[in-house]
């Protein structure tokens, strides 16, 4: 079926040209045709009204978890890539932290057959370093490549063994693929649900400190060089990260880092309950599970010094670890409480507060979420270049909206930010030139 | 915040007791004038009375405590109120899944009140959110807070000084894993005492070791720290040991035990620096010998076993406000 | 709101003397008398009815005072007030007490009363005195001494002033305007 759109008196951003300018856009059989200020509706061509709205290349999402196969229950590809096209995705890396892992053949093809049936976006694999992400055996590293896996992580789990992770990254060197190192050091996070700090002194919770994470950043970025291989931090929590990662970059090791919209935007006292203020006396709706992630959400500096990261260009890439759970995953002590919100759908309103109280640009912003993403994953996607696929985003910068997490096509519902007031809303995406929401 | 402000409140502002640090000082004062009504009723040859006739209050304990079980159930007694008791070993990870169900249970027997004890931080918090017609009485979560233990230890500094208010406290040992010292930091500055914390600096929270502490607005603004015993206790008041388990040997936080016993034991030797009409406390069960001595800990000075009957008392005082008490509206 | 005095300083002082005798009268005497004011304002008035008595009899009587919080059948009601501790530090078996407070009205304070003392002992008798009786009995309840009947209507309020309170003595009347 052919799909020709004409997406009419839009502001077109699309930072792999450094574009931003107010023109049509022409989508061809699925494929991005022409961007001139004035296009004349070509016959069997639908309009898209986009006057007063911004169009960018589909957002790219490093690091997300479906689920699927093992724990439907929690989301499924079917909508959890249903939550990713409202939230303006078109592409997805699946985590393999699924039941069984993504640890071989079969599970990732298994992935990939879901994905052709049910998605509606384009979903890529990422593999298991270690076989049932045990940090014992390594994964059968290239034969997983070939069936096209972006990468190899244990997600949800650090490789803890510097012996393993080193052989992952040489290895992995030489099939020029990353491996994604979630970076924590159970001597020091074990037993832990939050931030370490004041708040969670006065919650009396075990508190992850920074450094739980930074050694192991420090330790990877050094097996990088020793190796030669490429180590990709996950979800960047802390400011010492981001100053090893600095350093790593400047020595050329070939370090990179994702954040994510949560580490962003929100601190931990948000473990509190809907407050700002860590000193007032507690309500009942302190111990809030939904604001129970890993690497948790930290205190107020490191939020700061991750912005700054953004600008600065320590930090590659924003990826959302939308990470979705069943509500009795949640409905429960915060010690019990599974780590992780789901994010797909609230990202990108939460990440427009940044560019609305100036702290980044609306280009960067777009920018971490579709050129430089396509970029880390050497693929020919994130740009509305003449001949590329028609992966669209159009957004409304003013629109404000509240987050209703009963709404939400991901199945998980756990945000931190119910009830937020958010603005800039996802008004369509294309994918391959089909409307898709 | 005036000290002798008339109590025109007739009950404290809240339907949970789950912390102190939501307690004013014109709620603690009044939790104690209760209290004095309390300890005339348990002086008497019937003790009885039927202020809580009909009302049901429920004893949930997923951590074994004898003493702050009993305490509550006979409190609740004396008051006419039938109390049920339920418990549950708290071995099994799993448990906060059966504390939903559990709770939305109680929320279907109408249970008036409910005191819970809980190994996990919070917990009582999560009842709270679960069930809105009922008063959730937090009776030790996790490594969070007690608060009818430091209500009690409250009361007692007050019967024995006369006033808490400028009183030099001593607080030894395991601050990191106390609930009863995380509650009593926030009385004791509610009620204006002049506190001082003492231990190794592996078992003191490390953000009070922070700057942050000493933000203008920190609640905690004001407590010293002192890694010294023997200088903490000069001019002391108030001792207040805590429990030293032999597991924080295990894990890191110690060389050993008798390293400990040394450099912060409380012994009755080290009793003199403090003033000489100083009392001793301990939320107890006790280690004598590691962090108290046992001359100390019996001695005439002490006031540990004379908390047992007070502890009945604060329980009824606690349990009769929020049962009888108008909490449909915060006062600010 | 209109507010009118019905009783002033002086009247209620011959209220009393006039309860004091009374008292002795029907008891033949302070012997084995015990005082028993309610909280609040029914303690300083048993003080008061014990001082008279000792100026005539030069004898003193036992006082205590007694908090019926604990008591009341309308806790789920109306909130609680504060309580005040009970303090009869005498043995009240086989004495007769005397129960002082400001004012009767629907009689369920006094019944409460009446269940606290039997906690605390078994009186030979129990007796009533108060103030003002402003009718609208709910219980099977009278006073055996009282200082002045006011026929009132509910919507009224009366509120008894006491020096030892308030700062004098008086006795007012409220109505809403209607």
């Amino acid at each position: 079926m052919a799909v020709n759109v004409l997406i009419k008196g839009g502001r077109i951003i699309d930072p792999s040209q450094s574009i931003d300018e107010i023109s049509d856009l022409l989508v061809t059989d699925g494929i991005i045709t022409e961007i001139k200020t004035s296009i004349d509706r070509p016959r069997n061509s639908e309009v898209f009204d986009a006057q007063g709205k911004i169009v960018c290349p589909g957002f790219i999402d490093l690091h997300c978890h479906l689920r699927e196969p093992g724990e439907e229950y929690k989301e499924t590809i079917e909508t959890g890539t249903a939550a990713a096209a409202a939230g303006g995705f078109t592409t997805v890396c699946a985590m393999p932290n699924t039941v069984p892992a993504m640890d071989n053949q079969s599970v990732v093809e298994y992935v990939i057959k879901k994905a052709k049936e049910t998605a509606q976006i384009r979903v890529l694999p990422i593999g298991s370093v270690t076989i049932g992400r045990k940090g014992k055996q390594l994964s059968e590293m290239s034969e997983l490549a070939q069936l096209g896996v972006i990468g190899f992580s244990d997600d949800g789990d650090p490789v803890e063994d510097p012996n393993i992770m080193r052989q992952a990254l040489s290895y992995s060197a030489g099939l020029n693929l990353p491996i994604i190192n979630h970076c924590e050091v159970s001597a020091l996070a074990d037993g832990a649900s939050m931030n370490e700090g004041w708040v969670s002194n006065r919650l009396g919770l075990k508190g992850m400190p920074n450094s739980a994470e930074e050694i192991m950043v420090a330790r990877d970025l050094s097996l990088a060089e020793l190796t030669g291989g490429h180590i990709h931090i996950a979800h960047a929590s802390t400011m010492g990260t981001l100053n090893l990662i600095k350093a790593a970059k400047a020595r050329g090791i070939r370090g990179t880092c994702e954040v994510t919209p949560h580490h962003l935007t929100l601190s931990e006292t948000l473990v509190m309950g809907p407050t700002e203020d860590s000193f007032v006396p507690l309500s009942p709706d302190a111990y809030d599970t939904n604001a129970k992630v890993n690497p948790p959400l930290r205190n107020q500096s490191d939020v700061r010094s991750m912005v700054e990261g953004l600008r600065d260009g320590t930090i590659d890439v924003i990826a959302t670890d939308h990470a979705p759970h069943n509500q009795v995953d949640k409905m429960t002590t915060f010690q019990d409480a599974a780590f992780g919100i789901s994010v797909l759908e609230t990202a990108f309103g939460s990440l427009m507060t940044l560019v609305d109280n100036g702290h980044i640009d609306i280009n960067t912003l777009i920018k971490k979420l579709t050129a430089d993403p396509a970029k880390f994953l050497g693929m020919d996607i994130g740009s509305l270049k003449k001949g590329s696929s028609a992966d669209i985003t159009v957004f409304d910068p003013c629109e404000t909206w509240i987050v209703n997490s009963q709404t939400f096509l991901s199945k998980g519902k756990n945000t931190p930010i119910e009830g937020i007031l958010l603005k800039g809303k996802i008004k369509a995406t294309f994918f391959k030139g089909r409307k898709i929401y | 915040m005036t000290t002798n402000e008339p109590n025109t409140r007739n009950s404290i502002r809240h339907k949970h007791i789950l912390d102190l640090d939501e307690l004013n000082r014109s709620d603690i004062e009044l939790i104690f004038e209760n209290t004095d009504s309390m300890m005339e009723v348990l002086n008497r040859g019937i003790r009885k009375v039927p202020a809580l006739r009909g009302k049901t209050i429920i004893t949930l304990f997923y951590e074994s405590s004898t003493r702050t079980r009993v305490s509550f159930e006979q409190a609740g007694k004396i008051l006419s109120a039938d109390v049920i008791n339920v418990s549950s070993d708290g071995s099994s990870s799993k448990k906060g899944e059966s504390l939903y169900n559990t709770a939305l249970t109680l929320q279907a027997m109408k249970a008036d009140a409910v005191v819970i004890r809980h190994q996990h931080s919070g917990a009582g918090y999560f009842l709270a959110q679960q069930m809105d017609s009922t008063s959730i009485i937090n009776a030790g979560d996790g490594m969070h807070a007690h608060p009818t233990q430091s209500l009690l230890d409250l009361y007692t500094i007050k019967k024995h000084l006369g006033t808490i208010s400028s009183k030099k406290v001593v607080i030894v040992g395991d601050l990191l894993y106390s609930r009863v010292a995380r509650s009593n930091l926030w009385g004791l500055t509610t009620m204006g005492a002049n506190i001082v914390l003492c231990g190794p600096k592996t078992l003191l929270p490390q953000d009070f070791l922070d700057s942050r502490l000493r933000e203008t607005n920190h609640p905690f603004r004001d407590i010293q720290i002192e890694e010294n015993i023997d200088t903490a206790l000069e001019g002391a008041d108030v001792v207040m040991t805590l429990r030293l388990q032999s597991e924080r040997q295990k894990a890191g936080h110690l060389p050993s035990l008798r390293e400990y016993s040394r450099r912060f034991g409380v012994t009755s030797e080290r009793l003199k620096i403090a003033k000489p009409n100083a009392i001793i406390m301990h939320p107890g069960p006790m280690n004598e010998g590691i962090e108290i001595e046992s001359d100390v800990a019996h001695g005439p000075q002490s006031v540990i076993e004379s908390q047992v009957t007070t502890g009945v008392a604060i329980r009824m005082a606690v349990l009769y406000d929020l049962i009888t008490g108008n909490h449909s509206e915060k006062e600010s | 709101m209109s507010v009118k005095k019905i009783q002033t300083d002086v009247q209620m002082k011959r209220a009393l003397t006039r309860i004091s005798h009374e008292i002795l009268e029907r008891n033949s005497g302070a012997k084995n008398l015990i005082l028993v004011g309610m909280h609040s304002r029914g303690v300083p008035l048993a003080f008061r009815i014990r001082k008279l008595i000792s100026s005539y009899e030069g004898q003193t009587v036992d006082v205590g005072s007694l908090d019926i919080g604990l008591y009341r059948d309308d806790i789920s009601e109306k909130p609680q007030a504060t309580m005040k501790p009970t303090d009869i530090s005498v043995d009240i078996n086989e004495r007769i007490v005397v129960l002082v407070d400001d004012v009767l009205y629907t009689g369920r304070s006094i019944r409460a009363a009446m269940d606290a003392i039997k906690d605390l002992g078994r009186p030979s008798q129990i007796q009533l005195a108060v103030l003002i009786d402003r009718g609208h009995r709910e219980l099977p309840i009278r006073a055996d001494y009282v200082g002045k009947n006011v026929p009132t209507s509910k919507e009224e309020d009366v509120k008894v002033k006491l020096a030892e309170v308030d700062g004098l003595d008086e006795v007012v009347i409220s109505s809403p305007i209607t």
